[in-house]
């Protein structure tokens, strides 16, 4: 231990600390007791009323020391707040070196604890019944403990938090998605599993005793071919399922990707906006260069396919049908994630990404599923892109093909009349330039 | 300044007389390899705090994100203003959290402190091959630094578009605050942090290549200097693409260039630049990005190898196995990187390949898992503080791995991709792990940098505290990660399937505190026990390897007489025969006659007859 120097010093200025906290906790009581007081008065004390909470528990001890100080106090308090709302409360202070103080506490009681422990391992020296070995078999035994509780931690995260985290995927693709996880799944845990009881057990049956020496064991070859074949199989079992998985998610034949529903979404900082081709089902062309207020999707309606794109609030799409997105970005590189679908390619500006598949289940059959009413399939922002990425969503509803159809007919056209007007007047005056060129 | 050099140095002069050190020559602008590896790490150590709190931060914000915290706005200004950390400095905590714990913690202060500790020592040298050049290795890495922190002082704020900096958000000063003035400090910053490890990087390579002592063949270094060899070789490859890189984002910054930027319509404002691609910065940046993480993992493995080894009194298990692992992880670091990039759009068929070239680099990974295990077997097990953070290492490693798998299957990550999931499995594998390996390393080789014992007891603590709170801050992300939680979220309240987790992020936080105000017992240990730990003993493990010959008081040199030659392996742990259960490296096997094995001799047949005959002349039947 390097506690024997300076042990005046030390034991000086714990003293210190003790008397100071004996000074500082009723004062503090009786501060907070004085928020306490304040904020049922001024209700508009947002700062104080965070720390109502924590100063509680102290206040509770001292209240009835602190009861008739605080009515005095409470008055010039509630002025002072109404002064000064834009500086910090004082009491905000206060609370913080009451915890910088009790942490110092904490650290005292375990600088003691360390203290007397040193004491009793002099004594049993002194006795000569110190055991060399304690402290050895000590931090042994914690790893064996530390092993069952970590399987329990384990088996708890599996059950509650598994149970929470784990939702059937509800696409096609999704399905082969999850098989693959579950898979993988059961191998990393029994590897886990098994090493950790290996290593932990180990560590216990092989800590240092007197009598025991090492076994001089440098290498087995046969052992160690063995354990870099067996996951190299392992691995290639799951490197060729995985390979022909991702292959049939990502290589769409192409007459599947024209046969598919086509819907294009463009992300931006921090919106999606959605179109749908229309009647002659394909979508209008679009450069960056055309955005203007009034048209900030940027689409180029000189391309007469684009004058019936559809422009939806939502992603609506019909059950059971091969959907194909296009995914675009305006400014920065966004990310389009459907966690229930197993769905994800980014939005990466100057190119575009598609992504296809087919859902399996409505809305409607979700929320039984579920069993909550009101829930939605969600699409979210998962790339980092800007104050809003955490606030970047977009609700997908999956319909029966009749409600699609449904839907379909009833939602807006971007060639608005607005614009219609604006690109003739456009029109006009580019085809007089263009004229006089010639 | 000067007044003080120059009296300390007529000091000196009277004193002893026979160098001419001052202070500044001595302790800052040292060219001396342990003063170098003590700057290196007390700034790792001052960086890795700073980051952790950047790290508690963020976590508070996450746990309550409804609650005011009046004191952050204390000490963060306008950046929490009504106690409430506002999303864009969240974002920068997050970055700078990232980037100081990948590149200042585990790369310079791991790589930089026990490379340039251990490599003169462990292979026999008076110093490295250039000592200027590791100066100015340490000095442009202070620099770096402070320009990193210095970027909390500005108007801006500092960087905020993840420690990956994809452009164009890093690149368009419009798109968020953080990509003004903080993203170009961060840009010079790293310049000069690659700067630092290049200079480093030759200087270890060529250390080891050269300067090693008489008999330290390749196959007699220990493990610790072969990962810290290949350590630097993977360094060296990589990091110049990364300034490629970060020259290019700079042009495109700065200059108007379009390397990265195409077709941007930011905040209504169209963009002049065409025919970049955002896609080609995250090649040039994971082609460093994923070298990165085995320049952190692997010196890690190194030192535990040794503190594994030493402390179970056994050889550490297949020598060879090891380094053929550490060199195919090295060989295969450079053909991976595409797993980061599974999802964005880069050729679907690329992606396969890819993602075959990531689970093989699983084997070799497994590999040294295994044994580890196999050395612990039938060993003699000393829990020394750093034998538990070796194990904890150990652990980390398994259970951060093995979700390496879900997430180097393509098909998989395109579910995980980005989620918390990720964050549950870096944090694990190559965050913990290499903290642990790191710390592993401080409390192993404490009495050799600083003639000291740190305290035990308060290791012991710090080891629990550590080891139980890392798995309960990161094990739960791995389930926010499956139900589809993307990670840099600022809060988690504004979809209806996520609120379930606000208070599984509580119980993160708080063993996140607890945790963090836990490593305060490391730092009064660690700072503490400089002046005042229990005076070391020279080779206070009974370790093999050569830096525990030198003198516990440091010398110019490291030896004061000649340098030891080298005849035996570094884990000759209870050898049978012998009276002790080690033999240092620097014993000849002419002192070891009762434990000499015939392999020891490598087919010299002299050396074999006259142990054949000391065998029989003493009865020793060989087992």
């Amino acid at each position: 231990m390097n506690l024997k120097i300076n042990n005046g010093f030390k034991s000086i200025a714990g003293l210190l600390l003790i008397i100071s906290l004996f000074f500082a906790a009723p004062v503090m009581a009786m501060q907070s007791d004085s928020t306490v007081v304040d904020t049922t008065a001024v209700a508009t004390a947002p700062a104080a009323a965070a720390t109502v909470d924590s100063a509680a528990a102290p206040a509770d001890t001292a209240a009835t020391v602190a009861a008739a100080a605080s009515d005095a106090s409470t008055a010039t308090t509630a002025t002072a707040k109404v002064e000064e709302v834009k500086t910090i409360d004082p009491q905000v202070y206060k609370n913080f070196f009451y915890y910088v103080l009790l942490f110092l506490v904490i650290c005292t009681i375990i600088a003691v604890i360390g203290k007397i422990h040193s004491v009793y391992v002099l004594t049993r020296k002194m006795n000569g019944k110190y055991n060399e070995y304690g402290n050895n078999n000590l931090q042994a035994a914690l790893f064996l403990v530390f092993l069952v509780v970590f399987f329990a931690f384990v088996y708890y995260s599996y059950v509650v938090w598994g149970s929470w985290s784990w939702r059937d995927a509800a696409t096609e693709h999704g399905q082969e998605i999850d098989r693959m996880f579950i898979i993988t799944l059961v191998i990393t845990t029994v590897v886990l599993v098994l090493t950790h009881a290996v290593l932990f057990v180990f560590t216990y049956v092989y800590r240092a005793k007197a009598k025991r020496q090492a076994y001089y064991y440098p290498h087995n070859d046969a052992i160690e071919k063995l354990w870099t074949i067996v996951p190299a199989i392992v691995l290639t079992v799951l490197v060729l399922f995985g390979f022909f998985t991702w292959r049939s998610i990502t290589n769409v034949p192409e007459e599947l990707q024209k046969s598919a529903i086509q819907v294009e979404v463009l992300a931006e900082q921090f919106k999606w906006s959605i179109r749908y081709p229309g009647n002659d089902g394909e979508i209008g062309k679009r450069n960056y260069k055309l955005t203007t207020p009034t048209n900030p999707y940027g689409i180029d309606f000189k391309d007469k396919s684009s004058w019936d794109d559809l422009q939806p609030q939502d992603i609506v799409i019909p059950v059971n049908k091969s959907v194909r997105f296009h995914i675009l970005s305006k400014d920065i590189i966004h990310s389009f994630y459907i966690p229930d679908f197993r769905v994800q390619i980014n939005a990466v500006p100057g190119m575009t990404n598609y992504f296809q598949f087919t859902p399996t289940v409505t809305t409607e059959e979700m929320r039984d599923r579920m069993n909550d009413p009101k829930y939605d399939f969600i699409m979210l922002c998962n790339k980092i892109c800007g104050e809003g990425h955490w606030n970047m969503g977009k609700k997908v509803i999956v319909v029966t093909e009749a409600e699609y159809k449904e839907w379909l007919a009833t939602q807006g056209k971007y060639f608005t009349e607005d614009l219609q007007k604006e690109f003739a007047s456009n029109n006009v005056s580019e085809g007089v330039k263009t004229a006089s060129v010639n | 300044m000067s007044s003080t050099v120059l009296s300390h140095d007529a000091a000196h002069h009277d004193a002893h007389g026979h160098h001419h050190e001052t202070f500044l020559t001595k302790y800052i602008f040292s060219q001396d390899h342990k003063m170098i590896a003590k700057q290196f790490l007390i700034t790792g150590i001052i960086m890795a705090v700073f980051a952790m709190l950047l790290s508690l931060l963020f976590r508070i914000q996450l746990a309550w994100p409804d609650k005011e915290f009046p004191i952050l706005e204390v000490f963060l200004g306008k950046w929490a203003e009504g106690g409430r950390i506002r999303p864009d400095f969240f974002l920068s905590l997050v970055t700078i959290h990232g980037t100081m714990m990948v590149f200042f913690v585990l790369t310079a202060g791991l790589s930089g402190t026990f490379s340039n500790l251990l490599i003169p020592y462990q292979i026999g040298a008076r110093d490295m091959a250039s000592p200027l050049m590791n100066m100015l290795s340490y000095w442009f890495f202070f620099v770096a630094c402070v320009i990193m922190i210095a970027s909390f002082f500005i108007e801006s704020g500092p960087a905020s578009p993840g420690w990956t900096i994809y452009p164009p958000l890093s690149a368009v000063p419009t798109a968020i605050a953080g990509s003004g003035l903080g993203m170009t400090m961060w840009l010079a910053s790293m310049t000069l942090f690659i700067v630092s490890q290049v200079l480093g990087g030759v200087n270890y390579i060529s250390t080891i290549l050269n300067m090693r002592t008489k008999g330290m063949d390749l196959w007699k270094m220990p493990l610790t200097i072969w990962s810290f060899f290949l350590t630097a070789i993977v360094g060296l490859l990589s990091f110049p693409v990364l300034v490629s890189a970060v020259v290019l984002l700079i042009f495109d910054r700065s200059a108007g260039t379009s390397f990265y930027l195409s077709d941007l319509v930011v905040q209504g404002q169209i963009l002049p630049n065409e025919g970049g691609s955002p896609i080609l910065f995250q090649h040039l940046f994971w082609f460093l990005g994923h070298p990165e993480v085995y320049i952190v993992v692997m010196p890690a493995l190194g030192l535990t190898s040794e503190v594994i080894s030493t402390n179970s009194r056994k050889p550490i298990f297949g020598y060879h196995a090891m380094v053929y692992s550490l060199v195919g992880i090295t060989v295969l670091s450079f053909i991976v990187w595409g797993h980061h990039m599974f999802v964005t759009g880069m050729n679907p068929f690329l992606g396969g390949v890819f993602m075959i070239t990531t689970l093989i680099i699983a084997v070799p990974s497994a590999v040294k898992s295994f044994n580890y295990m196999a050395t612990l077997w039938r060993g003699n097990i000393r829990f020394t503080p750093a034998m538990m953070f070796a194990i904890g290492m150990v652990s980390f490693f398994i259970s951060g791995g093995l979700t390496g798998l879900f997430l180097g299957n393509a098909a998989l990550d395109i579910n995980l991709h980005d989620t918390y999931f990720v964050v549950a499995h870096f944090h694990l594998v190559m965050g913990s792990a290499s903290i642990f390996g790191m710390l592993c390393g401080v409390y192993h080789w404490y009495p050799k940098m600083f003639g000291r014992m740190m305290n035990e007891k308060l290791g012991y603590f710090h080891f629990w505290l550590t080891f139980i709170g890392a798995y309960l801050v990161f094990f739960p992300m791995h389930f926010m990660g499956i139900d589809g939680v993307p990670r840099r979220y600022y809060a988690f309240t504004e979809f209806a399937f996520m609120e379930k987790w606000v208070s599984v992020n509580i119980l993160v936080t708080w063993a996140a505190i607890i945790a963090g105000v836990g490593q305060l017992a490391f730092l009064v240990n660690f700072f503490g026990s400089i002046c005042r730990g229990k005076k070391a003993t020279q080779n206070p493990w009974n370790s093999n390897t050569l830096e525990w010959t030198t003198p516990v008081e440091h010398i110019h040199g490291n030896w004061p007489g000649e340098i030891p030659s080298v005849y035996r392996w570094p884990y000759d742990y209870s050898k049978p025969g012998h009276n002790e259960d080690f033999i240092p490296q620097s014993t000849p096997f002419s002192q070891t006659m009762s434990s000499n094995m015939p392999h020891d001799f490598e087919g010299n047949e002299e050396a074999i007859r006259i142990q054949e005959q000391w065998n029989k002349d003493n009865n020793r039947v060989e087992g």
